[in-house]
């Protein structure tokens, strides 16, 4: 990790990076979803916590709720970094265009290329843990993790149609604008906007042994198989999301150029390494996955090499 | 006579008050409101020796000494006598607590009051009169107090009341995030940037809330606060002030 800042550094000082460009695909892997503009459309209404019965079913809700904001404490087995849930699923997993519960929950079971198979919802949440929690082996899916923030979504989607694609689900696309991305720029949009809260280095910051505000690159982040490490899927988050509270205020440009920048930072290695090969594992699972950093060479450093 | 500058709690922040008009005004016993600020006379033993101490020149270079005695200047007042010899500030006055915030943080806001980027007739003055070193010395000694225990109420406690919903749970509508996102479980406070919330006195975090509101407070970086703070009413002004006020407190109850 230390190695690579220097070269890091060194690279905003040169020319934009043209990576891969964005691949199309028709899963459930990379979302397809057109941009909006502003606050307009009425997103769908979850239900509020008020509603919540006074049962085993509501009781089973609010531990999944407590997981989902909590998730490294609550499950600590099973996340590997420094994060929680609702550190990319703000509101609980409640707001529109940040990749909300009850956009997700209805749209399963759906084919994904990721691991080119027809994936339960159950399935899909294991997904988050391995690695977006970077937490090796995922909870089982009969486990009471799994089955928690399953209810936890489906009683959020309560009311929504099935297999319909709902305004505000994932992350609306924010297009690459046509000059590219940046790293200098990036790195100048996270030293005023960012850093404040993640912290210099991207470290995050803590009260006592628990995340306050996560951490974005290192080995306590999310792992170079999370969908977050592609730089489109950051910086449509980032667009939507960032800084908190201010949801929207950064351009385009600014949203790609900081994601550029914090992905390609180091991170825990992708769990689906191939035979120990950065290159193998770029070939099978990172060349056709969107806009992203992984196994490109930047100023003579591999990217992807892991965190220890 | 002896000139004393003496902003103190009367709000008479310009200088050259005279000794025996402050005397005056500190045997006043009724309360007096400055700027929505709710001001009233301290212990007068206290600050008496707080001023004739001021007076004599007794300064010595050493932050605690800046904390309980004042800086070398005239006009640089000693902390204790608003903010407490426990540094956890007066809440029936609305003086804030120190003990144990950020040194960063508070140097920032020292800094602010100087410039005038934070706004206060009885900080500004007061803070004018302090150099750069005995900022740094005064608040190191300051962030070195105890701070009082905070229970780590964090997002996955189960919210009572208008207050402690907006701490945990934020109004999204209006993108306003939890307060706890921020300032931390329990409002204990991250980093040099996110100052403590617990145990404030519910009149000062009052205060700051509505002086965000007004824009009369701007001094946050990005506007971090100021856009929440425009985004709240009255009443969870209110009650969030109500509900980390005591939030320290809560969990010793039976």
């Amino acid at each position: 990790m230390k190695s690579m800042m220097p070269a890091c550094a060194l690279s905003m000082l040169l020319s934009p990076v043209a990576l891969a460009a964005t691949i199309a695909m028709d899963d459930q892997s990379q979302i397809k979803i057109p941009p909006v503009s502003g606050h307009g459309p009425e997103y769908f209404q979850p239900p509020l916590e008020s509603e919540l019965p006074d049962n085993a079913y509501g009781k089973m809700v609010k531990d999944g709720y407590a997981l989902f904001v909590d998730t490294k404490r609550q499950a600590p087995q099973f996340v590997g970094n420094g994060l929680n849930c609702t550190n990319c699923h703000l509101d609980q997993g409640r707001m529109a265009n940040s990749a909300p519960l009850w956009g997700a929950y209805p749209m399963y079971p759906a084919y994904r290329k990721k691991n080119d198979k027809v994936n339960t919802f159950a399935e899909r949440l294991q997904g988050c843990f391995q690695f977006s929690m970077n937490g090796g082996t995922p909870p089982a899916a009969d486990s009471r993790e799994i089955t928690a923030l399953s209810v936890y979504a489906y009683w959020l989607s309560t009311k929504a149609p099935v297999g319909v694609e709902l305004p505000g689900r994932g992350y609306p696309d924010v297009a690459q604008p046509t000059g590219g991305y940046d790293l200098a720029r990036g790195a100048a949009v996270y030293k005023d906007q960012c850093a404040i809260c993640h912290g210099d280095n991207g470290q995050g910051q803590k009260v006592g042994a628990d995340y306050v505000m996560p951490p974005l690159w290192g080995k306590e982040s999310y792992n170079w198989g999370a969908g977050m490490h592609r730089i489109n899927t950051a910086a449509s988050f980032i667009k939507h999301n960032m800084p908190l509270g201010k949801a929207n205020s950064l351009s385009d440009e600014q949203a790609w150029d900081v994601a550029a920048y914090i992905n390609t930072h180091e991170r825990p290695q992708d769990p689906r390494l191939v035979e120990g090969s950065v290159e193998k594992t770029r070939l099978k699972y990172h060349a056709n996955d969107g806009v992203n950093a992984y196994g490109q060479t930047l100023n003579g450093v591999l990217i992807g090499v892991g965190t220890q | 006579m002896p000139v004393c500058r003496v902003p103190l709690l009367i709000g008479c922040d310009s200088v050259g008050i005279p000794l025996r008009s402050i005397r005056l005004i500190f045997f006043r016993p009724k309360l007096i409101t400055i700027m929505g600020w709710v001001m009233i006379p301290l212990n007068r033993a206290l600050l008496g020796g707080v001023v004739l101490l001021t007076l004599n020149s007794v300064q010595a270079q050493t932050s605690a000494n800046i904390y309980l005695q004042g800086g070398a200047q005239p006009g640089a007042l000693a902390c204790v006598a608003c903010h407490g010899a426990d540094g956890m500030g007066l809440a029936p006055a609305g003086f804030p607590r120190l003990a144990g915030i950020s040194a960063d943080y508070l140097s920032k806001q020292l800094h602010d009051f100087q410039s005038g980027k934070r706004v206060s007739p009885v900080m500004q003055p007061l803070a004018k009169a302090l150099t750069d070193d005995e900022i740094a010395l005064v608040t190191q000694a300051i962030t070195a107090m105890p701070a009082p225990p905070v229970p780590p109420i964090n997002r996955s406690s189960m919210p009572e009341g208008v207050g402690e919903t907006l701490a945990l749970r934020g109004a999204w509508d209006r993108q306003i995030p939890e307060c706890v996102s921020c300032h931390g479980p329990g409002g204990a406070g991250v980093g040099s940037a996110f100052p403590p919330l617990a145990n404030q006195p519910a009149l000062y975090l009052v205060a700051q809330l509505n002086a965000w509101r007004d824009g009369s407070r701007k001094n946050d970086p990005n506007d971090l606060m100021g856009h929440i703070a425009k985004a709240m009413s009255e009443d969870e002004v209110k009650a969030v002030a109500e509900y980390f006020s005591t939030v320290g407190h809560k969990e010793v109850a039976p």
